[in-house]
């Protein structure tokens, strides 16, 4: 297919584009294969470069010949272009359309994007898993690296390599699998080296209604824990939940046959309920008109932070259970790829001071989200402003975002990375030039060979010039646990993502500018005199020696 | 002290708010002035402080098998939960309580026995940091057109006036008696604030006598004067706060609103702001949401909206930026009144300047500007926060209002103001302890009746001496938020106003973030300071050195300094703090599952068994991260470290605490 198809009227001139906080701007539209652009003639007004795939809903309307296309993007934004001609508006309107809702992979702007940068670091090979393992592996030789599913075939939605008790051979691993919802065998996602006790996920149980066992599953699971030590199974979801699964071939582990077990049920909200939960809240964002009471009740009906507070509290607690109580951890939900993913992630913000850097925290998003197999590809295929329902959308990685910064509110000095690295991830996981966060899986990745076909968002971000726009300069390395209050409140909305289009920042821009300032600045004098210090020891020990012959 | 029935009682418990299953053991002391509660735990004797003005209700709750509980709710919102073993205690101690918490006299408020050891001469100088006649100066009067009125001398006129005031110089005796006849308790109209720069002003009163008829020509006259004082405008906005409902009720008493036939020249506006009663019964259904034991996200939220507190800021916020618009967008003078002129007319005065004079934003401005609008003008705070035993039907969170309005802008100017949250968090502490003399009675006549100045002290002076603490690290003077009026978005930006977590539950500091960016800021600067003192000693050795050097004679060296690593890492690595009850109301968790079996699966993921939680003990121990109290300290304040958290005064309080 080509692109051109699509593009019935790639150039009206005219056209004027509003923006909240911005003037107007009257230029040329032009639409590319993944762009739509609009320059105006003046030579000091920037240029609108959009790409289509963050586009999420556009409506349109007309006054006379006058044509308005509203442009509703995934990251919340909404611009307006004014169109004069109506079978221009609409031809635009057609072919936005089209190109916002591709349905080949392969035909993304990933494929034929051509990075203008050098890359001096290739993100594919940057968190490796044989790297990650050797992190731990000196502290511990309980566990080893299994191939068994290099293939991708005991379980489509994990990555070739994972870590597994060392005590269990791969045969049983392939007999855990069939025992685990979707072939998810539990697998290490955390080691605690203060103690040795570790995080694993899983899917759930096929039990069923019959209480269906698993030796091995039984084996491999009791083999995480040290002799006479107990752990905890956190279900990601309600009793009530996890019962009703059994109809359908899942279950929970009776507590009969993991009798060192205590299993806690932490209902974390999945699919629909978030994503209409999102919508509601987005559209809360955006409605200006209502009083101060109307925001707060619209906030609550939303449910938003209370889906934050859920996920926190989970989180907190498999910490807890890790550091505090000195029990190893197993969690799952259902799939084992939504809020088992929210769980581990962010227990492992709060253990793991590593996992607070930069890097760390890349390697944890590689780890608990690319790897572990979060479906991106469904779950961002549509964001705040879709209206035609599709099943598998859900925002499940933007509320882990949201946690962590919440967890940053709470700790303003104890990570490397700022609310604008937060906010970055947040706009590629839904639309981006680069290959990262494309596809459901490993396997999806490996066939759609993205690590040849396309950059990795990683190789970009970790340029030193980028680094600096999402470096904390507060930053001063925490290595304690850092435990949040999920007290309501201590968790606001995170107005840097769901007002970032509907209030001006530039005042808190100022504040955070001036932050960098006094932080620059310091180190500057502590550089200078540094350096001072240096030269008057040298120059007084030269004196010294001229003194004593 | 005769009201002091048990001056100690020992095995009380200090029940943690956050964790009820922890509780210190110590014991409790009644004095003159403060409940004192020492913990036994021998490693910290934590001492907690309350101040007997401090306290707004006290609860004696059902005896149960571990003791009597009472619960003492405080004005500056901390709740202290103490476990009595006696019921006989506790009755005595709830008793003395009631008595002491409800002073009489004001004789029997803090401020008259408490003692800083300062002496005569520089109590005189605190009392005259703030200078009233120096502000009006600075905003350019007396002019051409502004004059300085004596027509109140000895409160002839107006009894809860100040006897300074400002008026148009073509407003003679005659139109200030008669006005101030056709006025709600012959409060007149009088200037509050004249902006500079295009000659408007903002003038307060009380409201008119007019009923739904009447007449006054020396009001009229007077309002006219007001509009003639500002060439530039050819009209005056009459701003009533009230909601119009509540203004045409008072009518059918012979009070109401300026008629705009009558008139000439105004523009009429309602603002609806509540009464205080409203504004009473909202903050109480605010403390009751933040009160709550675990509340989910939507008891939060809905109590919160249920209050209608943010509305009420937000209807306040309105007014001020409506009347800060009018004087610099428009140019025209206001003229803004409510019932009686001193709970809304002062907030909605306030607001506007601060928005309008970036004076107000600093330190010593804001001090003014209460000392001004607040303090001279007659606002009740004697009745509003209920220092002396009164009606309860008085009091009301007027100037909380005014407070939290100060901290919602500055959440959205980061820049702009060059004190602190806790210079606010502070100020209102001290509205209510009785410490300093400035906020009491309910009118400057009193205050000088009773000879505050010459008895009490200023808390002025002593935010001024402890300034340190109370900058704000991102304002720069010269900054561009720092100049001129501050603009609000125009359109209505609900979401601008947050629940102010900081103040009202402020004594949860495990809800709080655990690192302080301002201290953190604070600590770079004032090390920056030290290496610019630094650098440029360094330079001046390094010139001595190559000079000598040059003139080849021997220098004796001196040991020079390792270098150091910056000074505010470990204070930030030793803040964090302990999980809390995660774990929640969970029925299924473990230790209350159905399911366990055998003893030792009781496991409970709560503090009690963690010795670290307590502060101080495990600061430098590396995991057990338990220190939650370091942040809200400045790194220069070691020697007067913020005391007013916990009502207690390091200089003075030790010696009341012996006599006890």
């Amino acid at each position: 297919m080509e692109f051109a198809e699509l593009i019935k009227t790639p150039r009206v001139d005219n056209v004027v584009l509003h923006r909240p906080f911005y003037p107007a701007v009257e230029g040329t539209l032009c639409l590319t294969g993944h762009h739509l652009i609009l320059s105006s003639r003046q030579d000091n007004t920037e240029e609108l470069w959009h790409l289509h795939s963050n586009i999420d809903a556009i409506d349109k309307r007309f006054v006379g010949s006058l044509g308005t296309i509203i442009i509703k993007c995934k990251d919340f934004r909404i611009i307006q272009l004014d169109i004069p001609g109506m079978e221009e508006c609409l031809n635009i309107a057609s072919s936005i359309e089209a190109l916002s809702t591709l349905d080949s992979i392969t035909l993304m702007y990933p494929f034929f994007y051509r990075p203008m940068f050098e890359v001096i670091e290739d993100g594919w090979h940057s968190f490796l898993p044989e790297q990650e393992f050797e992190l731990y592996s000196s502290a511990t030789s309980e566990w080893r690296l299994s191939y068994v599913n290099k293939e991708f075939a005991v379980c489509p939605s994990y990555p070739p390599i994972v870590t597994v008790p060392k005590s269990i051979d791969d045969e049983a691993l392939r007999k855990v699998a069939t025992f685990r919802h979707g072939g998810r065998f539990p697998v290490l996602s955390y080691y605690h080296k203060k103690n040795g006790m570790v995080i694993m996920r899983s899917g759930q149980p096929l039990t069923g209604t019959n209480g269906r066992r698993c030796k091995e599953d039984e084996k491999l699971i009791n083999a995480t824990l040290r002799a006479g030590k107990r752990g905890y199974i956190i279900d990601t979801r309600s009793l009530n939940v996890a019962q009703q699964a059994r109809a359908k071939g899942g279950g929970f582990e009776q507590e009969a046959h993991y009798p060192q077990w205590r299993r806690i049920h932490k209902s974390i909200e999945r699919y629909h309920i978030l994503q209409e939960s999102l919508i509601k809240l987005v559209e809360a964002c955006n409605d200006q008109t209502h009083n101060m009471d109307r925001w707060l009740s619209k906030l609550e009906a939303s449910n938003w932070l209370t889906h934050i507070k859920e996920i926190l509290t989970a989180a907190c607690l498999a910490a807890q259970c890790i550091d505090r109580e000195g029990a190893s951890v197993l969690i799952h939900g259902t799939e084992g790829t939504d809020s088992t993913l929210q769980v581990t992630s962010l227990a492992q913000i709060i253990l793991e001071p590593r996992s607070r850097t930069i890097r760390g925290f890349e390697a944890l998003i590689e780890r608990e989200w690319l790897q572990a197999g979060h479906p991106f590809q469904q779950r961002c295929a549509q964001s705040a402003y879709c209206n035609t329902k599709q099943k598998w959308e859900a925002p499940v990685f933007l509320l882990f975002l949201d946690c962590v910064w919440q967890i940053l509110r709470q700790f303003p000095c104890s990570f490397e990375f700022n609310e604008n690295f937060l906010i970055m991830l947040f706009e590629h996981a839904y639309a981006s030039q680069f290959g990262t966060f494309l596809g459901n899986n490993e396997s999806e990745r490996c066939k759609l060979k993205l690590q040849q076909k396309t950059m990795s968002l990683w190789s970009w971000v970790n340029q030193p010039g980028e680094l600096s726009k999402f470096t904390n300069p507060l930053f001063e390395a925490n290595n304690l646990v850092i435990w949040p209050s999920v007290a309501p409140q201590s968790l606001p909305l995170w107005e840097g993502i769901f007002l970032r289009w509907n209030r001006s920042s530039k005042y808190l821009d100022e504040a955070y500018e001036e932050m960098v300032n006094i932080i620059e600045y310091n180190k500057e004098l502590q550089a200078k005199v540094n350096i001072l210090r240096r030269q008057l020891a040298e120059l007084e020990t030269e004196n010294g020696m001229q003194e004593s012959p | 002290m005769e009201h002091i029935r048990t001056p100690k009682v020992e095995n009380v418990r200090l029940v943690d708010r956050v964790s009820p299953k922890k509780a210190a053991l110590g014991t409790l002391y009644l004095t003159a002035t403060h409940v004192i509660f020492v913990e036994n735990s021998p490693d910290t004797r934590k001492e907690t402080w309350i101040l007997h003005s401090q306290i707004s209700t006290i609860e004696k709750q059902a005896t149960t098998a571990t003791g009597c509980p009472l619960l003492i709710r405080c004005k500056n919102f901390q709740i202290i939960q103490l476990i009595i073993p006696q019921e006989r205690d506790c009755h005595d101690v709830y008793i003395s309580l009631i008595r002491l918490a409800r002073p009489v006299k004001y004789e029997e408020l803090y401020c008259f026995s408490f003692n800083p050891m300062l002496d005569k001469e520089e109590r005189e100088q605190g009392w005259v940091l703030i200078d009233l006649s120096e502000e009006y100066k600075r905003m350019g009067l007396p002019n051409h057109h502004w004059q300085l009125s004596d027509v109140n001398r000895d409160y002839r006129v107006c009894d809860s006036y100040p006897t300074e005031l400002y008026v148009p110089k073509s407003a003679t005796a005659h139109i200030i008696v008669g006005s101030s006849k056709f006025r709600s308790r012959r409060r007149f109209p009088v200037l509050s604030y004249y902006y500079k720069d295009n000659h408007a002003s903002i003038c307060r009163s009380s409201q008119p006598l007019s009923g739904f008829s009447a007449r006054c020509l020396e009001d009229e006259q007077m309002l006219q004067a007001i509009r003639k004082a500002n060439p530039g405008s050819d009209f005056v906005y009459v701003v009533d706060t009230r909601p119009k409902l509540n203004a045409m009720a008072n009518r059918a008493a012979g009070k109401g609103y300026e008629n705009e036939d009558n008139y000439s020249n105004i523009k009429f506006q309602f603002i609806g702001i509540e009464n205080i009663h409203v504004m009473r019964n909202s903050l109480q259904k605010m403390l009751e949401v933040c009160e709550l034991k675990s509340p989910s996200m939507s008891d939060f939220l809905w109590g919160l909206e249920n209050s209608g507190w943010l509305r009420h800021i937000k209807a306040i916020m309105d007014a001020g930026i409506f009347i800060a618009k009018a004087v610099s967008e428009e140019g025209a003078s206001v003229l803004v009144h409510c019932s009686d002129g001193w709970d809304r007319t002062a907030q909605v005065c306030s607001v506007a300047s601060l928005l309008l004079d970036p004076h107000y934003r600093t330190l010593k401005g804001f001090m003014v500007l209460i000392e001004k609008d607040w303090i001279s003008f007659g606002h009740k705070f004697n009745h509003r926060y209920g220092n002396l035993d009164g009606d309860p039907k008085e009091v009301s969170p007027v100037i909380d209002q005014f407070i939290e309005c100060v901290w919602q802008l500055m959440e959205q100017f980061p820049c702009a103001f060059e004190f602190n949250e806790r210079f606010l968090i502070h100020i209102q502490h001290h509205i209510y302890s009785c410490q300093f003399g400035n906020f009491l009675c309910n009118s400057q006549k009193e205050r000088r009746e009773l000879k505050i100045q010459e008895r009490t002290y200023s808390l002025w002076a002593h935010l001024w001496k402890n300034r340190a603490d109370y900058l704000n690290p991102l304002f720069r003077a010269d900054h561009s938020q720092t100049q001129g009026t501050l603009h609000l978005p125009t359109a209505p930006c609900n979401f601008m106003y947050k629940f102010w977590s900081g103040m009202y539950n402020r004594f949860e500091k495990g809800m709080q973030p655990r690192q302080s960016v301002t201290d953190y800021l604070m600590a770079v600067k004032e090390e920056t300071q030290q290496l610019e003192e630094e650098l440029e000693a360094l330079e001046e050795r390094l010139e001595k050195i190559q000079k000598v050097q040059l003139n080849c004679t021997k220098v004796k060296s001196k040991q020079s300094e390792p270098s150091k690593h910056s000074g505010f890492s470990t204070s930030d690595n030793s803040i964090a703090n302990t999980p809390q009850d995660y774990s929640g109301n969970m029925k299924s968790f473990p230790s209350r599952s159905p399911s366990q079996g055998d003893e030792d699966s009781a496991l409970i993921l709560t503090q009690d068994n963690l010795k670290s939680s307590d502060p101080d003990l495990s600061a430098n121990s590396d995991q057990e991260s338990g220190v939650e109290d370091l942040s809200c300290r400045s790194p220069s304040g070691g020697e007067h470290a913020p005391s007013e958290d916990s009502g207690k005064d390091r200089d003075s309080d030790e010696a009341v605490f012996l006599t006890a």
